[in-house]
């Protein structure tokens, strides 16, 4: 291991470090089974996100769709897979589908991903308001179940959070088809000479990120039981600073997937921690982008100490 | 056998004395989902005054309110996830939606917290719910358009966010009510967003390719927005249906006095909040409170206009703020 990639996957551990000890200092109570799982059970979709994000920027693009897919697919979990089963895990196998194709024509033609994802953030945001036109439905059962599942001694959300982590490490950074992902967001060209079609991977990329992601929408109905169409915006934003702050660049191929989903979880836990601060909520937007910008500060700062 | 019998009495007792129990060690919390309209503005100066009040008066121990930053439902959870670990005893909640902080909700509940939601109510029910009949708010407006248009014609509908529950009540109830009166037909709708810039743009944008209109029925403060395109426009002023906004008071009176305009204007007041915090004060009190209450909309015809106009503070929203004897009123209705 090179210095460099000892600060890339330090610093996000260091800055949920400090938080969580802030969070701890300034709210006792939250240092408990039931206090950690308050604070992190709704890091769960959004680290399943952030990791479908991550493996997009991996192959050298952006995904400004994330969140009203997301969004979608808790409506198709809230409806159809509770109504329809058959039907409903279908419409998910679908949108994994659909994710790839974007992918291969996103290479296929050399379209710009930001463009075309910002387009398919209306096209999901349109089917997900036809699925579900007012707030409503209801969590498939075994989903509520594995959601609110209390094993002993650690907290759901933290147990899922370190599986996710574990999952998408070793698909990306242990697997050779990890490693094609990478070299495809490094230098598309050489793998292409090697032999490899870009277009095939290009789609098996976007694939992966969109199981990720509807996974993300499953594990959001499963806390909330409930769906609407605008339940998951906020993921687009959250789940790019996500990666970034745990250790990604937008230089394709550079991703840490543990760091992601600590990413994730520093996110989420600033949130609670500027509300434990009664921080007017005019300044929390501000002062989440500070804390995102001091934790970047600090990287650029050691990274060029290390080099 | 006999010890048991007792014990239950006992018990039963203590409960039963628990009713005027003391809350001022309560801490109550209020979650907030939105703040960047003047309705929103003015709910939240309402209990600003009236728990701020109550907590100087040591009725609780702190009325703090929270607002999320932008508006969405998975935020207010995080926000409600918060508050239990804060330790609040009671959490008075206005949600972004009525299903996706179920789970939230539940949770607050099984921690043995009050919650009580309104005006955005929550359809856990583990929470009460101050909920406003925005059905009928919609077919009262036309209701009243009936009684002043016999004759019927073309109607325009502003409507106000899309995807919020709120706005497909009332615009239901503003369909059944035409439906029930056929003499009426919603000749278009637009979304205007309960804001007077968004709902002058849309109205001026559909207007060219509308039939003379006779009526506009909206949702609340998009009605000064809608004359403004009429008046550019050049049009025929319609009877527009305001929203208790002080700047559609205030066109509706210079109307008056200039061309003897008559209208009417609905909205919640949003001194709502008010009623939310004496009802969690007292049901933490221990207090019998139903699960269901319904609030009354504030109705503002042409004879109450000046009335109106005068306690209204300017940029703000016509309003009630309630005391707890007001609240307990509302409470002990609801209850027989």
């Amino acid at each position: 291991m090179t210095p460099r990639l000892d600060i890339r996957i330090l610093l996000p551990v260091l800055s949920l470090a400090i938080l969580l000890a802030a969070v701890f200092w300034l709210q006792p109570r939250a240092m408990s089974y039931l206090g950690l799982n308050l604070l992190f059970n709704l890091a769960v979709p959004v680290a399943l996100a952030t990791v479908a994000q991550m493996i997009v920027i991996m192959v050298g693009d952006i995904d400004l769709s994330m969140g009203a897919f997301v969004s979608f697919v808790a409506c198709v979990t809230a409806t159809l897979v509770v109504d329809a089963p058959g039907l409903g895990y279908a419409a998910l196998a679908a949108a994994i589908l659909a994710y790839a194709a974007l992918g291969a024509l996103i290479e296929a033609r050399r379209l710009p991903a930001i463009v075309v994802t910002l387009g398919m953030s209306f096209a999901w945001g349109g089917l997900a308001v036809l699925l579900l036109p007012s707030p409503g439905g209801s969590a498939p059962g075994w989903l509520r179940a594995v959601m609110t599942v209390k094993p002993p001694l650690v907290p759901m959300a933290v147990l899922a959070s370190a599986a996710i982590a574990l999952a998408a490490h070793l698909v990306v950074m242990r697997s050779s088809f990890g490693v094609l992902l990478r070299g495809l967001g490094g230098n598309a060209r050489s793998l292409g000479r090697a032999g490899w079609s870009p277009v095939a991977l290009r789609a098996a990329a976007y694939g992966l990120a969109g199981l990720f992601a509807v996974l993300s929408g499953m594990a959001l109905v499963g806390l909330s039981t409930a769906a609407d169409a605008n339940i998951a915006l906020r993921y687009t934003l959250l789940s790019i600073a996500g990666v970034i702050l745990g250790g990604g660049e937008f230089t394709g191929g550079r991703v840490s997937p543990v760091g992601a989903v600590i990413g994730a979880l520093t996110l989420t836990l600033a949130g609670s921690f500027l509300s434990f601060l009664r921080l007017s909520p005019d300044w929390q937007i501000g002062a989440q982008g500070v804390i995102l910008i001091a934790v970047l500060a600090a990287r650029l700062l050691f990274g060029r100490r290390a080099r | 056998m006999k010890t048991a019998t007792c014990l239950a009495l006992t018990i039963a007792l203590v409960t039963g004395a628990a009713a005027s129990a003391d809350t001022s060690d309560k801490r109550i919390a209020l979650s907030n989902n939105y703040a960047g309209n003047s309705w929103r503005q003015a709910m939240l100066e309402s209990w600003e005054a009236t728990a701020g009040q109550a907590v100087s008066d040591g009725v609780v121990a702190a009325a703090d309110a929270f607002t999320t930053a932008e508006n969405q439902a998975t935020e207010q959870a995080a926000q409600i996830q918060n508050m239990i670990l804060q330790g609040y005893d009671a959490i008075v909640l206005n949600a972004a939606s009525p299903t996706a902080l179920n789970g939230a909700v539940m949770e607050a509940c099984d921690a043995g917290i009050v919650v009580v939601s309104f005006d955005g109510i929550v359809e856990e029910p583990c929470a009460w719910r101050i909920a406003v009949d925005f059905e009928q708010m919609g077919s009262d407006q036309i209701d009243y358009l009936a009684g002043r248009l016999p004759d019927g014609g073309d109607l325009l509908e502003i409507r106000g966010l899309a995807g919020v529950f709120v706005d497909d009540a009332i615009s239901r109830g503003i369909h059944d009510g035409v439906a029930a009166n056929p003499q009426f037909s919603v000749a278009g709708s637009v979304n205007g967003d309960w804001a007077q810039d968004v709902a002058q743009r849309a109205v001026a944008g559909i207007l060219p390719s509308l039939p003379e209109i006779v009526g506009v029925a909206t949702q609340g403060g998009d009605g000064y927005g809608a004359a403004q395109a009429f008046e550019a426009a050049g049009r025929d002023m319609p009877i527009i249906v305001l929203g208790n906004r002080q700047d559609e008071l205030q066109w509706w009176a210079e109307q008056r006095d200039a061309n003897g305009y008559e209208t009417m204007s609905v909205s919640i007041a949003p001194g709502v909040s008010t009623l939310a915090f004496w009802v969690a004060q007292q049901v933490l009190d221990g207090a019998e409170v139903p699960k269901d209450l319904t609030v009354p909309f504030l109705r503002i015809d042409q004879a109450d206009l000046d009335q109106a106009l005068e306690t209204t503070p300017e940029g703000g929203v016509a309003n009630t703020e309630y005391d707890l004897e007001a609240a307990q009123q509302v409470i002990s209705d609801a209850s027989s």
